[in-house]
């Protein structure tokens, strides 16, 4: 073997392999070093009359931390909203293989619910919504509680009925789910109507905070869904590491047959797991719409959100949605802040920029394992 | 001289195969201009980039989302290479040819790029990946106003022979025909090559595969760039057809849209492709027609339910597609008219396979 090993022509191939091997890690930690290096110290800020050649907004941190630190909030509290939908869409996943693309319709229908009730509390609709002023904060909480309940028994009668009796049959869950999602998206156009809409927030909450750390005054509402992103992941991992249910899913997730088999009635936890997941794409709709707004299409990119998410992630991993969020949430916020002035519409590419790398280094995602 | 069933099957199938090429082929002297213009053509066009999406799930076991997004990518650049005008995009306003040219190759790189990224995962996970992909490009082309913007490109030209569309509906008709009946013909060559029959080992066992030493992932891509360079053809002809592409052409919506066509037509054949086209576009333009349903609140702009309960359908009762239900039928009859000829031919009972009745003769 060593005189195999030490044939010029092995050693030569091995030595390709390890360039080969070791190129795209050096390219892309150089590209993390560059994009932390052009944030931290190097961007141009655009002058007063706007901006020229490779001058962006802001200009760098060192030069401007205020608007820094404000761009690192937007991509944490971004992807605090992210996490509440993905970790239900990767919660299913992971228990049951089921690819939940009716998962955007979920979230869309959910934040319509909210909308409709907490207009039906306050009582007072107008063509141009409602002010926060007139929002007490259990007409923001109950609404978005109820659209959760509601989307919870939606997933669950999705499940019993239309994918419960072909499991293991991937591809034609998620053919299922997309003709539902279809079905969904169509009727909420017709009942909802064509028009971008949002959910109040409560006047409690609509208002700046001073941060007191480089003059930032920030705003409380997305703060509040960061403190509400951050509750709900603790409430999840402590379900899942603590209790007997928690326990049945994480066993469910390593092997289900074998969980069967010893007597647990794998069937409940599936409608446990799915009841969940879907709660936590209407209660993201409700967070969703008062944070950006519900609309034809809302569906579509919530969907794309999750998916990202759980693909960088790794699939069925909650911490791994954890981590997915939070890199695509500071990646989206910080690229469209920090390239040049007259790029920024280039964001998007970064974006899938992530993706790749992402995939090009680990296919099932960065806390994923093979199934 | 008795033909065994295997040879009257085939007859049969090479029979329709050759009535439908008639057809199509006499098109503009059976159908109206309506008929050509606005549903043949597009049912052809259509029905090649269902093709690509057929051929990698048939064949590669890759369900892909992409199709639209790279059909698009074709579509955008040759808009922006030979279109001069538009408030947006690049305006260059090059030779059409030139324009189809880039508009291919790049096409078909970007399919090697995205091939290449998600050759590794195969079944859900490609669906998912692939889905990420379309909605990016669509995003992409809504933002970036260097190439489209959201009102899109408007008055790509068509090369001479062509000419304007609505003038010589015909001729793009023809050139959709002969585009959709080459497409066949190449895949279905293709298929029967070592690539081909590798790549349908990868589809049934990767690890197998793998480890007889074939590369996996290099046969995923390749297949990849391929079906994007389907993809990338009917790009081409949707461009011509329409005169004009914008973000909306590559939506989400029209992403499904394809997938709906490839699953109701079947993703397991390739003629269903057409097929599935042409229900689509038929329930698409005659939906308004049917009796009743406005009644039950379906109109034309409800056109989405309307698919969406077929392909529900569809998935519920036939996860083959129309394809997969013609199938069965043509089985159904062919142990009908077996088991008679069984009857006549060989009255000693048969103890082989269905498929060995008419051994005898």
């Amino acid at each position: 073997l060593s005189a195999v090993e030490t044939a010029p022509e092995v050693r030569r191939q091995i030595a390709l392999a390890r360039v080969a091997r070791y190129t795209p890690w050096a390219l892309s930690a150089g590209a993390v070093v560059l994009a932390f290096l052009w944030i931290g110290f190097l961007a141009p800020a655009c002058g007063a009359n706007g901006c020229v050649g490779t001058q962006t907004n802001f200009g760098s941190a060192v030069h401007d931390p205020q608007d820094f630190l404000a761009t690192l909030l937007d991509g944490v509290t971004a992807a605090g909203v992210y996490f509440v939908v993905a970790s239900g869409f990767t919660l299913i996943f992971g228990l049951m293989r089921v690819v939940n693309m009716a998962h955007g319709v979920f979230f869309l229908l959910g934040g319509y619910i909210a909308l409709k009730l907490q207009r039906a509390f306050v009582g007072q609709d107008s063509a141009f919504g409602l002010l926060s002023s007139q929002v007490h904060f259990w007409q923001w909480l109950v609404p978005s509680l109820i659209a959760a309940v509601c989307i919870a028994i939606l997933g669950v009668g999705t499940q019993q009925i239309f994918l419960r009796w072909n499991q293991g049959q991937d591809l034609r869950q998620a053919l299922i789910t997309i003709a539902i999602a279809i079905i969904a998206a169509d009727q909420m156009v017709a009942h909802f109507g064509a028009f971008a809409e949002d959910i109040a927030w409560p006047g409690v909450l609509d208002r700046r905070l001073n941060l007191h750390v480089a003059g930032v005054h920030y705003t409380l509402t997305r703060l509040f869904i960061l403190a509400v992103a951050v509750g709900i992941g603790l409430a999840l991992w402590l379900w899942l590491k603590k209790t007997r249910t928690g326990m049945v899913i994480r066993a469910g997730v390593d092997d289900r047959q074998m969980v069967s088999a010893l007597g647990v009635n794998i069937q409940l936890t599936f409608a446990i797991a799915f009841a969940v997941g879907s709660a936590l794409a209407g209660f993201g709709g409700a967070l969703g719409g008062s944070f950006a707004s519900l609309g034809p299409g809302v569906d579509g990119n919530w969907l794309l959100y999750s998916l990202v998410v759980v693909i960088i992630g790794g699939m069925g991993s909650l911490g791994g949605a954890a981590v997915g969020a939070l890199l695509l949430g500071l990646v989206s916020n910080f690229s469209s802040a920090y390239l040049p002035g007259n790029y920024t519409f280039y964001s998007i590419i970064f974006t899938f920029v992530l993706l790749a790398v992402v995939l090009a280094f680990r296919p099932l995602g960065l806390f994923g394992r093979p199934a | 001289v008795r033909l065994t069933s295997q040879e009257l099957k085939r007859a049969f199938q090479v029979a329709i195969a050759l009535g439908v090429l008639v057809l199509a082929a006499l098109g503009p002297l059976i159908f109206n201009t309506y008929w050509i213009s606005f549903i043949l053509t597009q049912v052809f066009l259509v029905g090649v980039a269902a093709a690509s999406l057929i051929f990698l799930s048939a064949y590669g076991g890759m369900v892909s989302l992409a199709q639209v997004a790279l059909y698009g990518i074709a579509g955008f650049v040759l808009g922006n290479v030979v279109t001069t005008g538009n408030s947006k995009g690049l305006n260059l306003g090059w030779n059409p040819w030139l324009g189809v040219l880039l508009g291919i190759v790049i096409a078909t790189a970007v399919a090697f790029l995205f091939g290449a990224l998600a050759s590794r995962s195969a079944g859900i996970y490609f669906l998912m990946i692939t889905l990420t992909y379309a909605v990016i490009a669509n995003l992409f082309f809504g933002q970036v106003t260097t190439f489209s913007g959201f009102g899109g490109i408007s008055g790509v030209r068509t090369p001479g022979f062509i000419g304007q569309v609505d003038v010589h509906p015909n001729r793009l008709y023809y050139v959709s025909l002969v585009v959709a009946v080459v497409v066949y013909a190449a895949i279905r060559y293709l298929v029967r090559t070592p690539f081909g029959i590798t790549l349908q080992g990868v589809r049934d066992d990767p690890v197998r595969m793998s480890s007889l030493g074939y590369n996996v992932p290099l046969h995923r891509m390749v297949a990849f760039g391929f079906a994007g360079f389907i993809a990338s053809l009917a790009g081409v002809l949707f461009v011509w057809w329409n005169g004009h592409i914008d973000p909306a052409s590559i939506d989400l919506s029209a992403t499904i849209d394809l997938l709906v066509i490839a699953v109701i037509g079947g993703l397991y054949r390739l003629e269903g492709a057409w097929l599935g086209a042409f229900v689509f576009v038929l329930i698409n333009n005659y939906i308004r027609s049917v009796p009743g349903l406005g009644h039950i609140g379906i109109t034309e702009e409800r056109f989405h339910t309307v698919i969406g309960v077929i392909f529900l359908a569809i998935v519920l009762l036939s996860p083959g597609g129309l394809m997969g239900i013609l199938g069965k039928a043509g089985e159904v009859i062919e142990r009908l008219v077996q088991g008679r000829r069984g009857v006549a031919a060989t009255p000693a009972p048969s103890a082989g396979t269905p498929s060995s009745g008419s051994g005898p003769d």
